[in-house]
């Protein structure tokens, strides 16, 4: 996957997160929290998610890599690389 | 000696009141569509469908869930948290209490169900079976989605209740249950404000279906609103529904006090148990029920008006539940006798408190709504008073039983009185 592949790949996951929240406008230097309600609970979805949908492990020493958009998408890059699209 | 009830005399304890109804069920999501689809003879039961057992039948709620709760809320939560929700807040909002005025603290919520947990863990081990049986996908939200006290933890969450919650096991008497153990602790002063009923989401756990179907106790019939079928002779078993009642209960004074709308007062009531069965009922033990719950009311048989059964379209329950209304009632009773799941199934926790809201407001029409479906009325399941596939005009509704059993054999029976300032 490429690193707009991933990115559309986590939107996708927050959109079944935080149902509720506009991500039109995310921007990807921000942090998450700084732009929509995500709690504790969500970012362990988040990990789950990843998890399921394309086996990725992030473990807990990683979490902090998963702060913003851009900072997840660096994080997520050499892990899903292989992994074809969609 | 021993003591027994009998020798034991109570305190003179206050009054309770009906202020608030709030419901989904198969056919409304308020009372009035409620009442007016049982009196039109409308169902609520459809084709459904269920992992591992197919094609069956069942009563579906269609509620506006987000009217109370986002998105997010109801992907965290479950269904009965969801409808537990959706009953409290409607509950409230009925009754007309000034809600951002009241002491939080001084609300409770009494909630029955009768089972809760299952759904949550058959969708969970399914999920993991997709997935090798890898536990690290097992869900973090698994635990409070299945503590047992999670339908009313999830209303008290989201109304800020900070009173006691508690969820009520009662199998399917637990609606009822959950209304009386609301009005004995307004008795006992723990709170001013009581959020008591039931709700269900049995629907969707396949186990109830499967456990009905191989008990050979799971209705069948080809046309859906014709499957829910008590006291009929071609009945063949349950339909399983989802839905929620609540009632807003207060203290008579307090609701006096503020002017309240009273839907009517809980004058008695009774829980007993079989202890003879898993099972099958004992109409022994549910005519003492019965008549125990007339008895604390300070009435006779020949006072009640009307009387909701709880039957279920089972070929032996329904005559057992006869059975015992034969003890209480001899044939010049003026009673008619009822069933609502005859309309939208069997909604499990929630039918005691929803069968016993459909037949509130004969208090002022005088109408008691019938049992549908009942073509060919099984002799072993006759008395008299049954109403039967047309509403029955009375002079007067004075005071309404409600009837609501359970499996392992637990009992119960609520009598309202209509209120008169």
């Amino acid at each position: 996957m490429s690193p707009a592949e991933i990115r559309a790949a986590v939107i996708d996951i927050l959109e079944t997160i935080a149902p509720d929240e506009d991500l039109s406008n995310l921007d990807d230097a921000k942090e998450f929290r700084d732009q929509m309600e995500l709690d504790s609970m969500d970012f362990l979805d988040i990990v789950m998610e990843l998890r399921k949908r394309y086996r990725v492990q992030v473990p807990e020493e990683d979490y902090e890599n998963l702060v913003s958009m851009g900072s997840t998408v660096s994080y997520l890059e050499p892990k899903m690389a292989d992994i074809p699209a969609e | 000696m021993a003591l027994t009830h009998h020798q034991y005399s109570p305190p003179i304890l206050p009054r309770i009141v009906l202020t608030g109804i709030g419901l989904t069920s198969p056919n409304g999501n308020d009372l009035a569509t409620h009442r007016a689809a049982l009196l039109n003879g409308k169902s609520g039961v459809q084709d459904y469908e269920i992992r591992y057992v197919g094609k069956t039948l069942a009563g579906v709620c269609d509620y506006d869930a987000l009217k109370h709760q986002n998105r997010r809320e109801v992907r965290r939560g479950t269904r009965a948290g969801s409808i537990a929700i959706y009953s409290c807040n409607e509950a409230v909002i009925d009754s007309q209490i000034d809600w951002g005025a009241i002491d939080k603290s001084r609300v409770g919520i009494y909630m029955g169900v009768t089972e809760h947990g299952n759904v949550e863990t058959e969708n969970e081990v399914y999920e993991l079976s997709q997935f090798d049986y890898d536990i690290s996908v097992w869900n973090h939200f698994h635990n409070p989605r299945t503590v047992a006290n999670n339908p009313a933890g999830e209303a008290a969450l989201n109304m800020g209740i900070t009173g006691p919650h508690y969820t009520l096991g009662a199998a399917c008497a637990a609606g009822n249950n959950g209304l009386i153990q609301g009005a004995q602790m307004l008795q006992l002063g723990q709170c001013d404000i009581a959020l008591a009923g039931g709700v269900s989401e049995s629907i969707h756990t396949f186990g109830i279906f499967a456990s009905f179907k191989s008990q050979g106790a799971l209705a069948e019939h080809t046309d859906p609103i014709k499957a829910s079928r008590p006291f009929d002779k071609a009945r063949n078993g349950i339909v399983v529904s989802e839905g929620g009642c609540i009632y807003t209960l207060e203290r008579l004074d307090d609701a006096l006090a503020r002017g309240a709308r009273i839907y009517g007062e809980i004058v008695g009531h009774c829980i007993n148990t079989d202890a003879t069965d898993f099972v099958l009922p004992n109409p022994e033990r549910q005519s003492e029920c019965i008549g125990l719950a007339l008895q604390r009311a300070g009435i006779t048989p020949q006072d009640v008006d009307i009387l909701s059964t709880h039957a279920t379209g089972t070929l032996s329950g329904d005559i057992q539940e006869i059975s015992a209304l034969r003890r209480v009632f001899d044939p010049e009773c003026k009673v008619s006798i009822n069933n609502t799941k005859s309309f939208i199934g069997h909604c499990m926790g929630a039918a005691g408190a929803l069968e016993l809201a459909g037949n509130l407001p004969s208090f002022t029409d005088n109408v008691c709504h019938p049992t549908m479906n009942v073509d060919e009325l099984d002799e072993d399941c006759s008395i008299n008073g049954l109403v039967l596939n047309e509403a029955k005009q009375l002079e007067n509704v004075e005071y309404i039983v409600n009837n609501s059993f359970g499996m392992l054999g637990i009992n119960s029976t609520v009598v309202i009185k209509k209120f008169v300032p």
